[in-house]
């Protein structure tokens, strides 16, 4: 295999890679665990005067108490 | 400081510790950008000595602001976010304050050494050997710490800002300890063990790196956590946000010729740092876009918010800057705007309207909490530091704009039989007057950042009052 063919199979596999990444992360299978994941910058709110959240609250609650304090600023 | 106010989980004292350098070395670092900005006006005021020439003390402003004022940012929200993310304490208390005071150390060691001429001449890598090994053992020592506390997380998930900043961490580990990689002669001497075109390459693999990772990687990290904490909401897209992250650190690798056009690197090598520099548009902008969507249906708070405000305008400026710089890096682009000032204005479109604007966005946010408050002393003065810095920032780089564009014209602007049109000094005269905004535009910056030395010295102060005087009650 000579060099050109290499560098060929390299940009191959990165292109195979990314694509692989963006269906991962687009596939239906992950949203409630990144809906999860994106709140947890909430999860952890003692010097904002709220309790503690259980982080073992389901995903949907966690999105829809966001999603309530939201409305409240419009 | 008294530990009656101390959290119970985390380590807040060592986010403390940095947070305030953070202020501090900003206003060191940008008085200095001042300094030399005045210089290149008035050349008197190098004052004739070898320690106050232009040439010794840009380094020095070079440093203090990465280094010194954003790498402090970079330690102080990275070792708050990972803790609030995580919901866990630091690894080690030990290696976190070794962190502090070694990097404190190297900074130091900077402010020394630079001034008295010691130099490998390696832009943004500058320092001398044994500083560099101290940088070496406190980055491994910060990376320890940061990767052992995620290690350690009771959260299932690893939170997407601790991801950038274990990329940035990583990456400037082996970022530096290649480049800086030398053989020593004397105790402040070394030569590089690269020779020729590939010490180029790897100077500026490594230089544009220092860009995409410790100026970008890290503080999208910041982003991630302190916009949406801001906006009170949750990223626009966290899909996006894995998306956009892997690209972004594929493709930034890659871009570093673009800083080599027409010089000794090979062609090819240059056309290639061209088309991945183009790429990195997409990425670059995917990180935007999340961040700015991040605020619908919350942009009123803009109204009322100019901690908000500091963070929104970054992501315009990271916007703005990284669709200049793909163009930047076309060669045909770069035949008029390389060593003129145009660089140089769009690197602190980068510096001062991305990295020193999330920075400050994510500190006001942050220090109030830090000292067991919700809000700084005063929300007004947030307010004016915000239109100092964008007023300042705009003055600068639209003073850069036009004179790197007059430079680039009058340096390749021929008479009909060939010769040039200028010779270089009537260049440097013309850009007189652009020198005398760019400064204005500094002492903007300048006096924004002493009022928020002011908001947070009374910020702290209010709460040790607070401390001592309900210390007694708790007793």
């Amino acid at each position: 295999m000579d060099t050109g063919t290499f560098r060929g199979l390299i940009t191959l596999i990165l292109i195979v890679a990314f694509i692989g990444i963006f269906i991962w992360a687009y596939s239906k299978r992950r949203k409630p665990d990144f809906d999860e994941a994106a709140n947890l910058p909430f999860a952890d709110e003692d010097d904002d005067k709220q309790p503690t959240r259980d982080k073992h609250a389901s995903p949907k609650h966690e999105v829809d108490s966001r999603h309530d304090r939201g409305d409240k600023n419009t | 400081m008294s530990t009656a106010l101390e959290h119970p989980t985390y380590n807040y004292k060592v986010v403390r510790q940095f947070a305030i350098m953070t202020v501090v070395w900003g206003i060191v670092g940008m008085t200095l950008g001042v300094i030399l900005a005045s210089q290149l006006v008035w050349p008197q005021l190098n004052l004739g000595l070898p320690w106050t020439s232009f040439g010794r003390l840009r380094p020095l402003h070079t440093n203090a602001v990465i280094f010194a004022f954003g790498g402090s940012a970079l330690f102080a929200t990275s070792y708050y976010v990972v803790q609030r993310t995580c919901q866990t304490r630091l690894f080690s208390d030990k290696l976190a304050a070794f962190t502090f005071w070694g990097w404190q150390a190297v900074i130091l060691s900077a402010v020394v050494s630079l001034p008295l001429g010691y130099t490998t001449t390696k832009e943004y890598a500058e320092l001398e050997w044994p500083i560099n090994i101290l940088i070496a053992v406190v980055w491994i020592s910060y990376a320890i710490v940061f990767l052992m506390t995620i290690k350690k997380r009771t959260t299932s998930h690893i939170y997407v800002a601790n991801w950038f900043f274990a990329a940035f961490i990583l990456t400037v580990a082996v970022l530096h300890i290649v480049n800086n990689a030398a053989i020593p002669v004397t105790p402040m001497y070394s030569t590089s063990i690269y020779a020729g075109a590939v010490d180029a390459m790897v100077q500026w693999w490594y230089g544009h790196n220092a860009v995409g990772f410790f100026l970008t990687a890290g503080f999208l990290g910041m982003m991630y956590y302190f916009v949406p904490k801001q906006a009170e909401r949750p990223i626009y897209s966290y899909r996006l946000s894995i998306v956009h992250f892997w690209a972004l650190i594929m493709i930034y690798m890659w871009a570093g010729p673009h800083h080599l056009h027409y010089t000794a690197l090979p062609n090819w090598a240059q056309s290639l740092g061209m088309i991945m520099s183009i790429i990195l548009l997409a990425p670059s902008w995917g990180g935007m876009i999340n961040g700015m969507m991040t605020l619908s249906g919350a942009w009123h708070k803009l109204r009322t918010d100019p901690t908000l405000r500091f963070l929104v305008v970054a992501l315009s400026f990271y916007g703005m800057s990284t669709f200049e710089g793909p163009m930047m890096a076309i060669k045909t682009v770069n035949a008029l705007s390389h060593y003129t000032d145009w660089t140089i204005g769009h690197v602190h479109s980068g510096a001062l309207g991305w990295v020193a604007m999330i920075t400050i966005g994510s500190m006001y946010h942050l220090i109030p909490r830090l000292f067991g408050r919700t809000e700084m002393f005063s929300v007004n003065l947030i307010a004016v530091h915000f239109w100092l810095a964008t007023i300042g920032t705009v003055l600068y780089i639209a003073a850069m704009w036009v004179n790197g564009i007059m430079q680039g014209l009058m340096w390749r602007a021929i008479n009909a039989d060939g010769t040039l049109m200028y010779t270089f000094v009537e260049s440097v005269e013309a850009s007189g007057p652009g020198y005398f905004v760019r400064l204005i535009g500094g002492l903007f910056w300048v006096v924004g950042m002493l009022i928020m030395a002011y908001n947070v010295y009374m910020t702290v102060k209010r709460r040790e009052a607070i401390g001592s005087f309900s210390a007694p009650q708790a007793a």
